[in-house]
């Protein structure tokens, strides 16, 4: 076939990758996007998305077994878990189909195939048995990433899940381990605990959601005990026995050797980047703990070759690689006022019940780095809404530069704090200090007041505690 | 066809206007009585409606500009008719920026605000709160620095990098490396009392000054002889003021008022406010009824609270009260200055030195000794005139002083 020009070709078509296609054809470029698989990336075929869709269930599933406390009955409740993961399978579909409508509205060719670098300048895809040849002055590589696989926990589909498979049971194990106390372990932890699934979480490091703020992340611990989720810490798996229908894993806990039987396992271990059968051999491209290596401007070491998203560096959150796509294309396309990415201002977000959302620095990641630091902590408990709403549980915790007044980050746990995160996310990108947060007229009554008082706490102003 | 929008004449007198505000944006429909835009006149805000209907092809106009009567503000089109690139004519559009810079995008319209650079226009920094935090932090000036973020605001790095640059270029040129050695003097109560006060007046009376030149040269012989023949009972020159003053303010009562809420308050009595400086700050006692006293007396009177003041002593009603100071300054060489009014008075006269200055006398050049005298009003409770009348008769008294020693 005929070489196709392009000014530029995007390889991988999730949150990075069709972002970065779509800012670039409104920027005028011509465009290629090359996707091996589902427009959309795992984020929204297999990962975000569709956990959201189940996720919504259980909560829905969770008020119902309450109907009670709030004055309602709902008679004879119960779930099809056929039906549920349907659901989440048609939310995908859904959303699958619009990015290929956005795509096509803003004239970028899509080729579905495998595309690799073959010299400077030129990719070639792999559709079915056929290769096309592409050339564009830019690629983008979007690659994405996939679940890590580390024996003797490595996935096989069957007994032990990946992500994939978690999110498509055919029928709920009676019982369920979870090998990563992350986001994503965490999540499904949740969702088969509220349908009734007994849950065990083994984590290697010493608390849950290690990456989160200390006191969050000893709040969900307990609340999620609470529900039944029972939590291993320091604990280290050394051995998988594989039974015909279920798993014996042999678990070293704090330097003693417990064995936990289960239906099936969840491996959710963290991430390993798509680095492989790219072509990268022949070029510059630096790969490091299977991410690439990149400046600022998402730029690797080869020249007109850019990486964004989870291929490249951390955090591995589909916002991170949407603006990452946006800001390489900008870059590119020289536009003016483009800016680097500053991780501190990146919100993260567990979609457990309860919820968890976070950014910037930890209270002791600030002390770590030298602040000296005002702390502010206002529990859902003196928030109105959250008591109407019945869900009373849960901290907003800020820290604050003393000196300076800077918001060095924010950490939440509670009622709907995943989407009350952005706000702090405004103000760290706004560099607002906490004048102009307390000079924020907080809506009443809403869950954001408890952001307005955890700000007002950190000085010793909070009106409600 | 497009139709120009220009600035109407507003009032036979007014040339020139000052834009506040624009209330459509390019691609904004109108129609005939539209407000489009606000102005404001010396006297009003005034709301300028459109005579024509169109859609608002472009702005040559940036809010905050001054716009002369008779300029092209702005232009309406048709429908996808093309936009004039700037006013046709050129000349009666003296004060407006580059119509470049409020040119229709041809994308979604930008708000005007997101696409001024910090550069240009009213002063107005852009700067995120945290970076004039620590610019205040580290003594510097937000204004000298280049922004690097969104419409170059200046963000935390930027402070930052002024601050590395300025410490290692020059560590102890920079306010930056001053800004520790300093020492802070707690605030007294009289201290404060002064911040608190002359603040709210002058921010809260609205004041306007009037300078008067006063000859002093009779006043100054009249006091030398009278110094000469009564040693013991020596007289200044800031009581010949004082009684001036008082004499004054008989002659045109209305300036020995205060301002209330419900009323202008006249006064019956003429109570007097002298400015003392003390080592501790400012105090003025009053000199009670002094339209009765005579020189001696005030003079007497003036000593005895200036040494009460001095030494801390003065009770509350020596100090409360009165409703006219004179402040002079005159004895440090200060040709003339304005005073700040002190509640609830609404006079206060600014003296300054008596010098020797050339002046013309029946078409010659001759010397006298001339002293600067600055009345601050409260416009509230005195009118320009009454202030002018006022002076004059102050003027009188000071260039005629004979009429003082009685």
């Amino acid at each position: 076939m005929a070489q196709e020009k392009f000014d530029l070709v995007v390889i991988g078509g999730g949150p990075g990758g069709y972002v970065a296609a779509i800012r670039a054809a409104q920027l005028g470029m011509g465009v290629a996007l090359v996707e091996r698989e589902h427009l959309g990336g795992i984020c929204l075929n297999w990962g975000c998305i569709p956990t959201k869709a189940l996720l919504r269930s259980a909560e829905i599933y969770d008020h119902l077994q309450h109907a009670g406390e709030f004055g309602l009955s709902a008679g004879n409740t119960g779930f099809d878990l056929v039906k549920i993961v349907q659901r989440s399978r048609q939310v995908a579909a859904q959303l699958n189909a619009g990015v290929r409508h956005l795509l096509k509205k803003n004239k970028v060719k899509v080729f579905e195939g495998r595309a690799r670098l073959a010299g400077k300048g030129c990719v070639d895809v792999e559709i079915g048995t056929l290769t096309q040849g592409l050339t564009a002055d830019h690629i983008i590589l979007a690659t994405g990433a996939r679940a890590r696989s580390v024996a003797p926990i490595a996935p096989d589909g069957k007994l032990v899940w990946s992500y994939k498979e978690a999110m498509t049971p055919a029928a709920l194990p009676e019982s369920l381990l979870v090998f990563g106390s992350g986001a994503i372990g965490i999540e499904f932890a949740s969702f088969y605990r509220t349908f009734g699934v007994d849950v065990t979480v083994i984590e290697m490091l010493e608390r849950v959601l290690p990456a989160e703020d200390e006191e969050i992340s000893a709040l969900a611990r307990k609340a999620f005990e609470k529900q039944g989720i029972k939590f291993f810490t320091s604990a280290r798996v050394k051995a998988l026995g594989k039974l015909t229908d279920g798993i014996v894993a042999s678990v070293e806990v704090a330097g003693r050797d417990i064995e936990l039987r289960a239906g099936r396992a969840i491996a959710a271990v963290g991430i390993v980047g798509n680095v492989e059968n790219l072509g990268l051999e022949k070029t510059r491209v630096r790969v490091e703990n299977t991410h690439i290596v990149t400046d600022p401007w998402c730029a690797t070491a080869e020249p007109g070759v850019y990486a964004i998203g989870d291929v490249a560096a951390a955090p591995w959150l589909a916002h991170k690689a949407s603006h990452e796509g946006i800001l390489c294309v900008e870059k590119i396309a020289g536009v003016k006022d483009v800016h680097a990415l500053d991780r501190s201002r990146i919100a993260g977000c567990i979609y457990a019940r309860p919820q968890i959302a976070s950014i910037g620095l930890s209270e002791s990641g600030a002390r770590a780095l030298g602040h000296s630091v005002r702390v502010g902590r206002f529990p859902f408990k003196g928030n109105g809404k959250a008591i109407a709403l019945g869900e009373p549980e849960g901290l907003v915790k800020t820290v604050f530069d003393e000196k300076t007044g800077e918001l060095l980050g924010a950490h939440m746990i509670g009622p709907e704090v995943t989407e009350l995160i952005q706000g702090y996310a405004l103000a760290k990108t706004l560099e607002t200090t906490e004048a102009e947060l307390m000079h924020s007229v907080f809506p009443h009554p809403t869950l954001s007041e408890a952001m307005h008082e955890a700000t007002l706490a950190a000085f010793g102003r909070a009106i409600h505690v | 066809m497009a139709i120009e929008i220009r600035l109407p004449s507003l009032a036979p007198s007014i040339e020139e206007v000052t834009l506040v505000r624009w209330l459509k944006k390019p691609g904004d429909a109108v129609k005939a009585g539209d407000v489009i835009a606000a102005v404001e006149t010396d006297k009003a805000l005034v709301d300028l409606e459109a005579s024509d209907e169109g859609l608002i092809g472009q702005l040559f106009v940036e809010a905050g500009a001054k716009v002369k009567v008779g300029a092209v503000i702005a232009v309406l089109v048709k429908p996808g008719e093309a936009v004039p690139q700037g006013p046709a004519n050129q000349a009666v559009t003296v004060a407006l920026t580059q119509p470049a810079a409020l040119a229709v995008a041809p994308a979604p319209a930008m708000p005007e605000s997101a696409s001024a650079p910090a550069a240009t226009g009213n002063g107005r920094v852009l700067a995120s709160p945290l970076a004039r935090r620590l610019a205040s932090q580290a003594a510097l000036d937000l204004s000298a620095l280049r922004g690097s973020g969104p419409n170059g605001r200046i963000v935390k790095r930027d402070v930052e990098a002024a601050r590395l640059a300025g410490a290692d270029a020059a560590p102890a040129s920079r306010t930056a490396g001053l800004a520790a050695e300093y020492e802070d003097i707690e605030h007294s109560a009289m201290r404060r009392t002064i911040a608190q006060r002359l603040s709210a007046a002058k921010q809260q009376v609205p004041h306007f000054y009037l300078t008067i030149d006063c000859e002093l040269d009779a006043l100054i012989q009249l006091r030398s002889k009278f110094n000469e023949a009564v040693p013991a009972g020596r007289l200044s020159v800031n009581d010949f003021i004082v009684k001036a003053v008082a004499q004054a303010m008989g002659q045109v009562p209305a300036v020995n008022a205060s301002w209330t809420e419900a009323a202008i308050r006249r006064y019956k009595q003429v109570d007097i406010a002298v400015a003392v400086a003390t080592p501790g700050g400012l105090i003025t006692p009053i000199l009670r009824d002094v339209a009765t006293k005579s020189l001696g007396v005030i003079s007497t009177e003036i000593k005895a609270l200036a040494e009460l003041g001095k030494a801390g002593k003065l009770l509350p009603h020596q100090y409360q009260g009165g409703s006219f100071t004179i402040s002079n300054l005159g004895m440090y060489g200060v040709r003339e200055f304005s005073a700040i009014i002190n509640p609830p008075q609404a006079c206060i006269l600014a003296i300054g030195a008596a010098e020797q200055r050339a002046v013309v006398k029946d078409g010659h050049l001759a010397v006298a000794s001339v002293m600067s005298c600055t009345l601050s009003a409260d416009h509230r409770v005195v009118d320009g005139a009454v202030g002018a009348e006022f002076l004059a008769a102050f003027k009188v008294a000071i260039q005629n002083p004979f009429a003082l020693l009685f």
